[in-house]
């Protein structure tokens, strides 16, 4: 299998799933002349043309609700946030409206669009343009939420979130567009929406982690095994509907669990995890879980601080020994 | 771009632009400033003008539009009933008044056209040919109601007509109207979208940001803000620093008009012309069309930002009855034809409620249906 990178790997999905079906199309800004903000869409307007490769105004609530009125329709638009930070400005068209299209018209119409962009902590960018939003998205009945952590997932997921006929807010990252790995040429290669996948197996600790957190977990995994601890790290890939036998079954097998993500810790993603694996499999923990989550507190700019505020794999290392009473 | 200004217009809305920090009461005498016998004149010169427009028109759509101008009202009038009852419960917003906007400018469509609307959203439902009965049942939260009940009042769908909700955001259907505009540009599709709003969405982001994209992709889309002149109880001009909406159009070098909206055939006639610069050039249009609301902002609202008195004056200028006048001058309708109308009327409206009052509650399980298109068990 070709070595590619997560842009690489977001960019066939793309080419592929708009060679497949004239109906989906490509919104957002700077995502035809300039190529994406992050090169994501390279070359798909010279392939696709402007009528199917469109640079919009810096019009989020609009050209969100643009694709959802499209989808209404027939169409299956895929829209870019350049980054997730800006798709504040169209959560009422993507809640109010995209949400809950399907259920309020009595399932007359649904809503076959995707919104796709960067999510989570960026480089030294402050406050206003490093913040991890899953936990907002997953709250609400009607979307889908999917964080792909390796360009095979994320091609594999993007296709199946362009061929969903719900709408999915998918998340990449900021800081993963230049990872490489391992990803099909194959264009019938999809990965299904709502299933978890193992990244690696353990015995002692389950680690679920997502998103830039993968790659963290398992680096700290390693550290661990060197102390003979062995862990399992489970990446959902999906938030929402999310793949919760995975992790029970996993936590059922560990006793025992550490949540890692980027985002705030309150009302986060792992909260409800924590929640969920409490009433699912309270009676296998042999320690409380342990969330590591980003600062409660907005991003800072200064490199030390930054650092501090998104969890390393120090931090997942320290969360496991707790868990383990090996600290 | 502005053209013909009727009495109920402008001149008013300048004189009361100081009046921001003024008390309710200077405000409701300010927001229409007519004497009777002036509204007397106004009436007379109004049927003058329709009547021109009657001569251009067919007797069958004449009688056409003022059959579903009446079937709106006494629609409305029976939800009302309902609503006090207590048999249609949340909020109910009420077009009496208005009929004339809706019915107008949906005259000037193909079926295969798209419509989409705000909350207040029965008259354009009723107006694109959805079935009063399921209108009512879903007024009624029925399994039978267009939208299953899961929508209300506020969201009437009906894919089978072209009609495309009923939206409760304000402002948030002007977005999905510009969307559903592209993808029929997109698809080489001659279908035209109209888009119904009320004034006080024209503050909204959303509808600088669509008529903006409207423009610049040249997206067959006609904006019909419905100036009611109050967005709940805040007047146009307690809300908005340039009352000039049609001007508005300016900021993105679009087509506009400011039309009557209690004068059903100016209304057609004017998204005739909007609908066909859609249709043939791909191009996007801004109507205002002046109209008036004679129920509270919904049923729980009381109105006491406004006086018996201008609601008084704005029931002279009624669509319906200006239709009729001017159709009886010119011996169009009679006393036997209006009475059949209205029979045949309140012969739907009784199928309409019978049908609500039998359709079934939805299932319980119904809660959980239609969350997903391509549901993922978890
Ligand atoms: C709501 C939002 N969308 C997108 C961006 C990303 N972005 C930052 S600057 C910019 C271009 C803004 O251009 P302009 O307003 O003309 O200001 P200039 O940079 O030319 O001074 C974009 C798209 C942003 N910061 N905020
Ligand atoms: C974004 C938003 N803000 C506030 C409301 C509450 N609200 C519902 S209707 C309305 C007034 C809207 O007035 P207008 O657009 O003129 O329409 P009209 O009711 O007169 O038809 C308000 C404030 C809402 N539904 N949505
Ligand atoms: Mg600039
Ligand atoms: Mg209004």
């Amino acid at each position: 299998m070709p070595l590619i990178t997560m842009r690489e790997a977001l960019n066939q999905a793309l080419r592929e799933e708009m060679r497949r079906d004239e109906s989906v199309f490509l919104m957002g800004e700077e995502v035809g002349a300039y190529e994406g903000a992050y090169k994501v869409s390279r070359g798909l307007l010279a392939e696709f043309g402007p009528k199917r490769v469109i640079d919009t105004p810096i019009s989020e609530l609009g050209f969100a609700g643009l694709g959802v009125g499209a989808a209404m329709v027939g169409l299956r638009p895929v829209i870019e946030f350049m980054t997730f930070n800006f798709s504040i400005l169209a959560t009422d068209q993507i809640i109010n409206s995209a949400a809950k299209m399907l259920y309020m018209s009595g399932g007359q119409f649904k809503i076959p669009i995707v919104f796709r962009g960067p999510n989570g902590s960026a480089y030294q960018v402050s406050s206003q343009h490093s913040q991890a939003l899953e936990s907002w998205y997953a709250h609400f009945p009607g979307l889908k939420v999917v964080m792909p952590s390796t360009p095979a997932d994320a091609k594999g997921l993007l296709k199946s979130a362009i061929r969903d006929d719900d709408p999915v807010i998918f998340m990449e990252q900021e800081r993963m567009y230049g990872m490489k790995g391992e990803v099909p040429e194959d264009e019938d290669f999809i990965i299904p929406l709502g299933v978890a996948d193992i990244k690696r197996e353990g015995t002692d600790v389950t680690i679920v982690a997502r998103s830039l957190m993968v790659p963290v977990a398992l680096r700290a995994a390693e550290e661990l095994e060197k102390e003979g601890i062995s862990c399992e790290v489970i990446d959902p890939r999906t938030i929402r509907p999310l793949d919760i036998e995975t992790i029970v079954n996993s936590v059922k097998k560990t006793n025992r669990v550490v949540i890692a993500e980027e985002s705030h810790p309150f009302c986060g993603v792992g909260a409800e995890i924590s929640a969920e694996i409490i009433e699912r499999a309270f009676d296998y923990l042999d320690a409380p879980p342990r969330r590591v989550s980003g600062a409660d507190a907005p991003m800072p700019y200064a490199k030390n601080l930054e650092a501090l505020a998104i969890p390393d794999v120090q931090r997942i290392v320290a969360a496991v020994r707790e868990v383990t009473y090996t600290a | 771009m502005s053209s013909r200004k009727p009495s109920n217009s402008r001149q008013q809305a300048d004189e009361v632009t100081s009046s921001v920090a003024t008390t309710a009461v200077t405000e409701q005498e300010a927001s229409d400033l007519l004497t009777a016998e002036e509204l007397h004149a106004e009436h007379e010169q109004r049927k003058e003008d329709q009547k021109g427009r009657i001569e251009a028109t067919d007797r069958e759509l004449l009688l056409h539009l003022l059959y579903q101008m009446v079937l709106i009202r006494r629609f409305e009038e029976k939800a009302a009933e309902a609503y006090s009852l207590g048999k249609i419960g949340g909020f109910c917003h009420l077009y009496i008044g208005q009929e004339a906007v809706a019915v107008g400018a949906i005259s000037a469509i193909r079926p295969d056209d798209y419509v989409i609307t705000s909350y207040r959203d029965h008259g354009h439902a009723l107006a694109k040919g959805m079935s009063a009965e399921e209108i009512m049942a879903e007024l009624y939260g029925k399994a039978g109601g267009c939208s299953a009940g899961k929508g209300g009042s506020m969201h009437l769908f009906d894919a089978s007509v072209n009609f495309l909700g009923g939206h409760a955001i304000v402002g948030g259907q002007i977005p999905l109207a510009t969307g559903i505009a592209f993808a029929t540009k997109y698809r080489n599709e001659d279908k035209v979208t109209l888009c119904f709003f009320g004034e006080a969405a024209v503050n909204q982001g959303s509808f600088n940001e669509s008529l903006n994209m409207a423009q610049l992709w040249k997206l067959p889309c006609v904006y019909i803000c419905e100036n009611n002149q109050y967005g709940m109880g805040t007047s146009l001009a307690r809300a908005m620093s340039l009352q000039d909406i049609a001007r508005k159009a300016c900021a993105y070098g679009m087509a506009s008009e400011f039309v009557d909206g209690m004068d059903v055939l100016a209304v057609r006639e004017a998204t005739l012309r909007a609908v066909e610069r859609a249709r043939t050039e791909s191009l996007p249009t801004l109507l205002e069309v002046r109209t008036y609301r004679y129920m509270g902002h919904s049923m729980s609202d009381p109105g006491n930002y406004r006086t018996r008195a201008e609601i008084e004056r704005y029931q002279q200028r009624d669509p319906i009855k200006l239709l009729s006048a001017s159709m009886r001058e010119k011996g169009l309708l009679d006393d036997e034809t209006m009475k059949q109308i209205e029979q045949r009327v309140h012969e739907e409206i009784e199928r309409a409620v019978r049908f609500a009052e039998e359709s079934p509650l939805p299932a319980p399980e119904e809660l959980y249906t239609d969350v997903y298109a391509n549901p993922i068990k978890s």
